[in-house]
């Protein structure tokens, strides 16, 4: 399967490239393979929490409108969740990727699945999306110039930008030596 | 006013940029009309019954001299020489091409505009009092506060897929001209027990088909929250608020459901995980926007200044007795000694409420070049002020205003009527508002008759979206559709003032013919009842109830 992914997520400026990636989403029925990427729902999670947390190579797949505080405490045994949209205009996925970045503190990787399209994928990164599955169709390499929309954001997000009000005011600035390095990260000025 | 640095302006460049390309991928075929609905909508782009309507956004409702004329410019260009002034202070072109509209934002973006978010369920424009700036009973310029909410909102990659629209009205005022107790969140600036001037957060207020009045779940923020508080609001209704029915899905419906209480709880507990984050605004986060408001450099006057009063005495006043009752009905004090603010009427027999041509936009930027700093202010009356007169300029300027059919002296009066595009332009509407609209205004003319009635406000939609606001109409008319007839409720009692109330419904609908005759039955009734003619008609119902105008309006039938 083709994916979306930060290409160095170390970098304070995020490339982006397409990758291939297998993963299996396990219906809660289906049986693992021994090994290999793989997700499952919370419920199973609960249900088989020691063997999966043996197992490893397991992420969690939720949708959107669950509240994060709900498993915030299977986040330190996985290093993969994924949200799903069930439509890409149910906006709950947004607040829950941010709230597991910035509440919770999930630095794993975060993937968007299901009704994933070009035009949500800036917005979706800026709340702490850092991979992507496009939905069926979608072709993730034409979508790639998404995230080159805007260079400038008014308010923070997951990407911890400070405030444009806040940066325009630090000393120095100017828009030509401004890229979203140094002095836009809080507490860097 | 708010000047773009140059983020502002690349951030609307880029916008307009993305836009010709999601345009383009549309015309390609490559985004379905499902896909790009939403995004044409995030750029103020509805279809309508014949036509794609384009909303631009009026922060605040303040235009520049330079705005208007480039307003004018695009309805001479791109659309058929007029627009039209929305309740929410924007302004909407009625027939451009889709692929004009990159184009069109282009050409917005170079006097600042755009139509970012003016429709999509996302925060939508800022709205505020017609008189911020300049208003006598002002605790704190609103603007401001509005600036920083509309820069906060704009893209806000959280919030761009809410339940449903969300509307933001503030106000610095006594009195509120803004209607704030009917939007999503409206803010009142007031000032603490110490001194200090905070923020009153009123939430779920809303027209629509559930009216409410909002409730007021925290009487006093400190402006330093003014984002953090907001952001807090947003979060808890975008992961509760219902989903699963548009007609449910707004915020009031939530607030409602949950009690005000418990959704005030709920924010509260949300705000305290954010409240000291980057979001919180710094003293100087607060001057430095305030900065872009301050006064004009307003002339000093030798000796003292002119007031209205000194103005009607002196023989510079036209004997012309309209000018008296214009100056009466449409000029209001003003901070500033010598200054008012004066209203025009953009409500006239020959066109709709709201439209506007664009000699008339022209017209208005050059009468404000010279009558009012450069600046004029759209209303969510679908008027016009002008901000900062010289009371010394009245005459010249009403003779002016006169010539153009803009000096009616009609602000508050029953034909300075709200009323929606309704089913001449739009493809929700149940039945048409604007010639209901013009029926009215026409019977009405008489300008004896006007000032009998006093203050009286009337608001028409044509469907229950009620664009034109008709619940908070001291009487307020609504389109519904009979059997396949259109016909038109009357309801009375509604405000958006202070004392904001929901009208109420007074009986069966009526007929395209009868409408008008209910109205003038209302008004008869009213004027049958009331103690003295400084009684108005919304005191007056509110002291006898309805059962007179039930009376009065269904008797004889
Ligand atoms: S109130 Fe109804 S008819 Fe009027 S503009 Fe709104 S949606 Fe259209």
């Amino acid at each position: 399967m083709e994916i979306i992914r930060k290409a160095t997520p170390t970098d304070t400026v995020p490339r982006w490239e397409v990758v291939q990636e297998d993963c299996v989403h396990a219906e809660d029925s289906q049986a693992l393979a021994s090994s290999g990427q793989v997700t499952v729902t919370l419920e199973r999670w609960r249900a088989e929490a020691d063997a999966l947390k043996a197992r490893g190579q397991v992420g969690l797949r939720v949708l959107g409108e669950v509240d994060p505080g709900d498993y915030a405490d299977v986040l330190p045994h996985v290093d993969l969740v994924c949200i799903q949209f069930p439509k890409f205009a149910d906006g709950r996925g947004y607040s829950a990727a941010r709230l597991l970045r910035e509440r919770y503190g999930f630095t794993g990787t975060l993937r968007a699945l299901g009704d994933v399209l070009r035009d949500q994928l800036n917005y979706m990164a800026r709340c702490g999306f850092d991979s992507f599955v496009m939905a069926p169709g979608k072709d993730p390499r034409a979508s790639l110039s998404a995230f080159e929309d805007f260079s400038e954001s008014y308010q923070p997000a997951a990407d911890e930008v400070l405030p444009l009000w806040r940066r325009a005011s630090l000393p120095g600035f100017s828009l030509s030596d401004f890229s979203k390095v140094d002095g836009n990260r809080e507490g860097a000025a | 006013m708010y000047q773009y640095n140059e983020f502002d302006q690349k951030i609307v460049r880029q916008r307009a940029a993305q836009f010709g390309d999601q345009v383009r991928r549309r015309l390609s075929g490559e985004v379905t009309e499902n896909e790009f609905k939403p995004l044409r909508l995030q750029n103020g782009l509805y279809m309508q019954l014949h036509a794609y309507m384009l909303r631009v956004a009026i922060p605040y409702g303040l235009l520049s001299s330079a705005q208007l004329r480039k307003l004018a410019h695009i309805a001479r260009t791109y659309d058929r020489d007029y627009a039209h002034f929305t309740t929410r202070q924007n302004i909407q072109y009625n027939w451009p091409k889709l692929q004009d509209v990159p184009k069109i934002l282009e050409e917005l973006a170079e006097v600042e505009m755009h139509a970012i978010q003016t429709s999509g369920n996302c925060i939508r424009n800022i709205t505020s009092d017609p008189f911020a700036g300049v208003a006598r009973d002002e605790i704190e310029d609103p603007r401001p506060y509005c600036e920083l909410l509309r820069q906060w909102s704009t893209f806000h990659p959280e919030f761009a897929y809410l339940p449903r629209k969300f509307k933001f009205a503030v106000t610095g005022a006594e009195e509120d001209r803004a209607a704030i107790q009917v939007h999503d969140i409206g803010i009142r600036l007031v000032r603490g027990e110490d001194g200090t001037v905070g923020l009153a957060f009123y939430v779920g207020g809303g027209l629509g088909r559930t009216p409410f009045v909002a409730p007021c779940i925290q009487p006093f923020v400190p402006k330093a929250h003014l984002l953090t508080y907001s952001e807090a609001i947003l979060r808890v209704y975008n992961r509760l608020g219902r989903r699963d029915n548009m007609y449910k899905a707004r915020i009031k419906i939530l607030v409602k459901s949950m009690g005000a209480e418990a959704f005030a709880h709920a924010v509260e507990e949300e705000w305290q995980y954010i409240k000291d984050g980057p979001l919180q605004l710094r003293e100087q986060d607060i001057a430095r926007v305030k900065s872009y408001f301050q006064e004009p450099e307003y002339p000093v006057f030798q000796g003292t200044a002119p007031t209205v009063e000194s103005l009607m005495l002196s023989k510079e006043k036209p004997s012309d007795p309209a000018f008296s009752a214009w100056v009466d009905n449409n000029v209001v004090g003003h901070r500033k000694p010598g200054y008012v603010a004066v209203s025009l009427s953009m409500k006239r027999e020959t066109l709709p409420p709201g439209d506007v041509t664009d000699n008339h936009l022209d017209a208005l930027a050059d009468l404000a070049d010279r009558y009012s700093m450069g600046e004029a202010v759209v209303t969510h009356r679908q008027n016009v002020v002008f901000p900062n007169v010289q009371v010394a300029l009245l005459p010249p300027l009403w003779e002016e205003l006169t010539q153009l059919g803009f000096a009616t002296p009609n602000l508050q009066r029953l034909t300075d009527v709200i009323a929606c595009p309704g089913l001449d332009f739009c493809n929700l509407a149940n039945a048409r508002s604007i010639p209901v609209a013009m029926r009215i205004t026409e019977r009405f003319q008489d300008l004896e008759k006007l000032y009998e009635l006093g203050q009286v406000t009337l608001n028409i939609s044509g469907c229950i979206n009620a664009c034109g606001h008709h619940h908070v109409g001291n009487l307020g008319v609504l389109g519904i559709d009979k059997l396949g007839v259109e016909h038109y409720q009357l309801m009375l009692g509604g405000s958006s003032a202070n004392d904001a109330s929901i009208g109420k419904i007074l009986g069966k609908a009526f007929t395209e013919h009868e409408i008008a005759d209910a109205v003038e039955k209302a008004l008869l009734c009213y004027i049958g009842l009331r103690t003295s003619p400084q009684e108005s008609f919304l005191a007056t119902y509110r002291r006898v109830g309805a059962q007179p105008f039930k009376d009065a309006v269904y008797g004889d039938h």
